[in-house]
């Protein structure tokens, strides 16, 4: 008899439903002319002075470890742009710690707060690492549905009713990954009326901050003086300056807690990549200008996208950050799920149903418009075919 | 959004036409949350002032079916016209049809000019029948295009395939 291997693996682990995104992109890769509205990535490639600083620090032989932190130097350049972008201040050697991506960062706040039956609150729709890694650090995920109504927004009343003495941490993911929401600081002050007072960690995801569209700039939890203390900020390079593949994230915060992820962090990785590092100061000294180009034709992309469908019947609210689209089916009389497939199998455009990212995705699809302009078109016109054929 | 001063307007038109000249009116205003109305005037004004010249494609040649085309630079040493300056030898050059661009330069020639033909031996003989016999013109220098990377900002020989991974994200 040979072993058991599938007892042996966590019932943790082995009870984490597989990804709703992927399922899609399996069946599309199989098709010649499918077209994908589902990549949640940059489109654009690394800018190459960027790329270039990264071959530049290969050249020079810079291949060994760097600290467990990271970069000095690219700590210093984090904490001026923190400053120059967020106004915020943060000490380079205390209270930045560079991370693989900004999922490592939210997977080592998680780790280093929660026990066995603490509660991490999670608005949803949105990004579908925060339960798993919950689950596996032995807390309690606790959605808290966010409503078309309130523009995706989390409201103080909701989070206030989701409270509960166990409550330990309060994820805040936006710019939203699936919906495109954003909180601005009005809502975020409301929010920190109900934190004041509590024992709870707000894990602020900002990875989007830089991709927030409109008259106003990105407001962090963190600029509201007494929520700074508590709030962990995550965020990293990828969307910013599309460096995906790099693997490079970061978090902000209290120095005690830095150090306690930081400890997580120096066993289970050691330290982040030190090409990407290196590209990075590169990104942070002389990137700005990059962020505003990379936006700009976001931006461009989402009136289009959104105006499509608005045009097409499908009630598509304006998102105002991340490159996510997510309009309403609901008048489709389909479910999110029977949607994406038949979409995908009569008319072959990958779209990802709502449900991916929570129950309350239930009635919307998520279109990513890190696309370019030729193929949303494609995209649109082709949803708007397969949406005909059900009047 | 705030609105855009019209200088901006006038630049964010400029880059979409620049880019792809035949995306349509209503896409334009779509895409800078201005009217449709508004982009057709800044179109018609940039069209009058000469700001816009011409439309066209941008074509790599070297992949067209059987087309033949070969492109010189050329480098041109003259002597200044009393009083015309350079000007006057630019309009007697820039008149041949073969020449598809001219610019006048610093640095150690005067003027850079673009020559298409069907073949060397067509540009070479446009070069020394038409070119270096005239009086102003004291020297040339052709270098002839082997092989085109990036034309207008567009890189022309770019995979146009999506090299993005099935990720959960």
């Amino acid at each position: 008899m040979s072993i058991d291997i599938q007892g042996l693996i966590n019932p943790v682990v082995r009870d984490i439903p597989p990804s709703g995104i992927r399922k899609f992109f399996d069946i599309a890769a199989e098709m010649d002319d499918a077209i994908s509205l589902g990549v949640g990535e940059p489109d654009f490639v690394t800018p190459w002075h960027i790329r270039d600083e990264g071959i530049y620090s290969l050249e020079k032989g810079m291949t060994y470890y760097t600290s467990n932190s990271g970069l000095k130097e690219l700590r210093f350049e984090l904490s001026k742009y923190m400053k120059r972008r967020f106004s915020l201040d943060y000490d380079p050697l205390t209270q930045l710690l560079i991370t693989v991506g900004g999922s490592e960062a939210i997977d080592l706040c998680i780790r280093s707060v929660i026990c066995n039956g603490d509660e991490v609150l999670i608005p949803e729709p949105s990004f579908v690492c925060y339960s798993p890694i919950t689950r596996l650090a032995g807390g309690v995920p606790v959605p808290i549905v966010t409503k078309a109504e309130n523009n995706f927004k989390l409201t103080a009343e909701e989070l206030k009713a989701a409270i509960t003495p166990k409550t330990r941490v309060l994820v805040l993911p936006f710019p939203n990954n699936p919906t495109g929401a954003i909180m601005n600081e009005e809502d975020l002050w409301e929010i920190a009326e109900v934190l004041r007072g509590t024992n709870i960690i707000v894990l602020s995801d900002e990875i989007y901050a830089e991709l927030t569209y409109g008259d106003k700039k990105h407001f962090s939890i963190a600029q509201i003086p007494d929520m700074y203390e508590r709030t962990v900020l995550v965020s990293g390079f990828s969307k910013a300056y599309a460096m995906t593949g790099w693997r490079l994230g970061y978090a902000c915060g209290h120095p005690d807690l830095i150090k306690a992820m930081t400890k997580v962090h120096q066993f289970a990785i050691m330290s982040a990549p030190t090409t990407a590092q290196y590209a990075a100061i590169e990104a942070l000294r002389n990137g700005d200008d990059d962020i505003e180009m990379m936006k700009n034709e976001y931006d461009m992309r989402r009136r289009v996208i959104v105006q499509g469908f608005n045009d097409m019947g499908l009630e598509c609210f304006e998102p105002k950050g991340a490159f996510y689209a997510f309009p309403s089916i609901k008048s489709t009389g389909l479910t999110s799920n029977d949607f994406c497939e038949r979409c995908l199998r009569e008319k072959k455009v990958a779209v990802i149903p709502g449900t991916a990212f929570g129950q309350s995705g239930e009635g919307f699809i998520r279109c990513s418009y890190a696309y370019s302009i030729d193929s949303i078109n494609e995209a649109l016109s082709r949803i708007e075919a397969f949406v005909k054929t059900l009047k | 959004m705030p609105e855009l001063s019209y200088d901006k307007k006038i630049e964010k038109v400029l880059e979409l036409l620049h880019k792809d000249c035949r995306k349509s009116l209503e896409e334009m205003a779509t895409m800078l949350d201005i009217p449709m109305t508004e982009v057709a005037d800044i179109i018609d004004k940039l069209e009058k002032d000469g700001v816009i010249i011409g439309y066209g494609a941008r074509i790599n040649w070297d992949k067209a079916y059987s087309q033949n085309t070969v492109t010189a630079y050329i480098e041109l040493r003259v002597t200044p016209q009393r009083n015309k300056g350079f000007d006057r030898i630019a309009e007697r050059i820039y008149q041949f049809p073969e020449v598809k661009a001219i610019n006048l330069m610093s640095g150690s020639y005067d003027f850079g000019i673009t020559v298409e033909g069907k073949n060397i031996k067509e540009v070479s003989l446009f070069v020394s029948e038409h070119l270096a016999p005239m009086e102003s013109i004291v020297g040339t220098a052709t270098h002839f295009v082997l092989k085109r990377y990036k034309y207008d900002g567009v890189i022309c020989c770019k995979p146009s395939k999506d090299e993005r991974e099935v990720i959960s994200l």
